[in-house]
């Protein structure tokens, strides 16, 4: 059984970036909604661009819930992009509020837009606050490209991979286990970006997650 | 800290890029995909694609350039020139444009903003504003259209303050007064403008060198500053740019280069 790159198709805008990036240093990836192919996924990318309500509706209306959950719940490599990374927590207060997946406990809140444009766009800095392999060669304080009007926060500070300021301090890269996500994009991040893609499929194949090699045939 | 950004801007006709670009280590001084990819390396924080292509039945060549250029460069990049729907729109997005850009257009039919905020998001909709000082008076300028060839009447304050509120996430500002010289921006219409909304403001006209630059991110209290023949001739690199602008306290991305 062949073992793949998967990349969750539910009409997010973003998809056809991710894949690019990922088919830039990777070689091209699956990009599917079907429960058989995130079942044999040696990795599992979450992308996602827009609202909250839509983000969860289409990715219910997909079908795609039950087996990104079952993945994860798997302990298998997931990476969540932007609205992958928010899809992942408790609630969003978009849209008068969204109930998300819960995989990480926290919430999204929207920026005060007090003296500062809303969306936040364009580059900003990630300072790291522990180390992981998807972040390695990757220096502190460096510079990723962010698209969004809502922010994560964590419940426990100890999820945070990397911090950013914009008005607030907030986590812009998570992580636990099998599950790191990021609220930048890091596949208009130039190559920089394209070195954090390639440090999580590093870390994908690595021995962390050896016990689920054929995982998806085991059923 | 959020960082100001630098653009390289290029026009582009039949996918073609146009104007003399002189770099020594280019093979084909007229493929944007391959000027794309060194301006990126060279530290660009994104790119602006002005489609000149004169008639409209050659969309295929600007298709072509955007799909190839989403392929190989990593970095945001803007598309505009002959946009004129809704579906104009969505197809650059889908071929991989991060933003479109949209001038005349948006002024002969100002729902186009309100519609293409509504379906892609005001982030992937720019209104580019071309803009002449008005004589005689003092902070008063007249929008343009066409490439600056037809007066509208319109002012540019309030023009710029109607296209954010009907959802426009950038305005791309160019001044038709300092536009070639290479003697600076336009830095009283810029500030106006910038005052004046709750959007980046991107300046645009008149680069000459990093210092005019510099003026334009502080006195012209722009968020970004877009440039084309300083960078094309070579007079100045991005990376020169960046450093002067970073020595000059304006926080700019410098990353180490990755081996």
């Amino acid at each position: 059984m062949s073992k793949n790159v998967v990349i969750v198709d539910y009409g997010a805008g973003n998809i056809r970036s991710v894949a690019r990036a990922v088919a830039h240093v990777d070689g091209a990836p699956v990009v599917s909604a079907d429960p058989d192919d995130i079942d044999r996924a040696e990795a599992l990318i979450l992308p996602g661009v827009g609202a909250a309500a839509d983000t969860m509706e289409n990715l219910r209306s997909r079908n795609v819930i039950g087996p990104v959950m079952e993945y994860i719940a798997a302990g298998r490599p997931f990476l969540g992009v932007c609205m992958g990374l928010q899809a992942l927590l408790d609630w969003s207060e978009e849209n008068g509020g969204t109930d998300c997946l819960g995989v990480l406990p926290g919430k999204i809140l929207r920026f005060s837009s007090e003296g500062r444009k809303v969306p936040h766009m364009g580059w900003n800095t990630v300072e790291w606050t522990r180390e992981h392999a998807i972040t390695e060669g990757i220096p502190s304080g460096s510079a990723f490209y962010f698209v969004h009007s809502y922010h994560p926060t964590v419940d426990d500070p100890a999820l945070a991979l990397g911090m950013t300021e914009y008005g607030v301090t907030f986590p812009s890269a998570v992580g636990r286990d099998n599950v790191v996500a990021t609220q930048f994009h890091p596949e208009k991040s130039g190559e920089t970006g394209l070195r954090l893609y390639s440090n999580f499929l590093t870390w994908a194949r690595s021995a962390a997650f050896v016990s689920f090699a054929g995982a998806g045939t085991s059923t | 800290m959020l960082m100001r950004r630098i653009i390289p801007c290029f026009d582009v006709n039949n996918g073609r890029v146009v104007k003399g670009i002189s770099f020594v280590e280019l093979r084909d001084a007229g493929d944007p995909v391959e000027l794309a990819k060194i301006y990126e390396r060279e530290g660009a924080d994104e790119l602006v694609f002005l489609d000149i292509t004169a008639s409209s039945d050659d969309r295929a060549t600007v298709y072509d350039m955007v799909a190839a250029t989403a392929d190989q460069v990593f970095i945001p990049f803007t598309v505009g020139g002959g946009i004129r729907s809704v579906t104009d729109m969505k197809i650059m997005l889908e071929l991989g444009a991060e933003k479109v850009s949209i001038n005349t257009s948006a002024i002969q039919t100002p729902e186009l903003i309100n519609d293409g905020a509504y379906r892609f998001g005001s982030q992937a909709i720019v209104v580019a504003i071309d803009a002449r000082r008005v004589p005689g008076e003092h902070g008063a300028w007249e929008v343009y259209t066409h490439g600056g060839r037809n007066p509208t009447g319109m002012d540019a304050v309030e023009w710029a303050k109607e296209a954010v509120q009907r959802g426009a996430g950038e305005l791309l500002v160019t001044s038709m007064d300092t536009d070639g010289h290479q003697k600076g921006y336009d830095l009283g219409m810029l500030r106006a403008i910038s005052e004046a909304v709750t959007v980046p403001v991107i300046a645009s006209g008149g680069a000459g060198g990093p210092e005019h630059m510099a003026q334009a991110l502080t006195q012209g209290a722009a968020d970004a500053v877009l440039a084309a023949s300083i960078f094309h001739f070579g007079t100045y690199s991005i990376r020169q740019v960046k450093e002067y602008l970073a020595g000059e306290g304006i926080p700019v991305r410098l990353e180490p280069h990755h081996a």
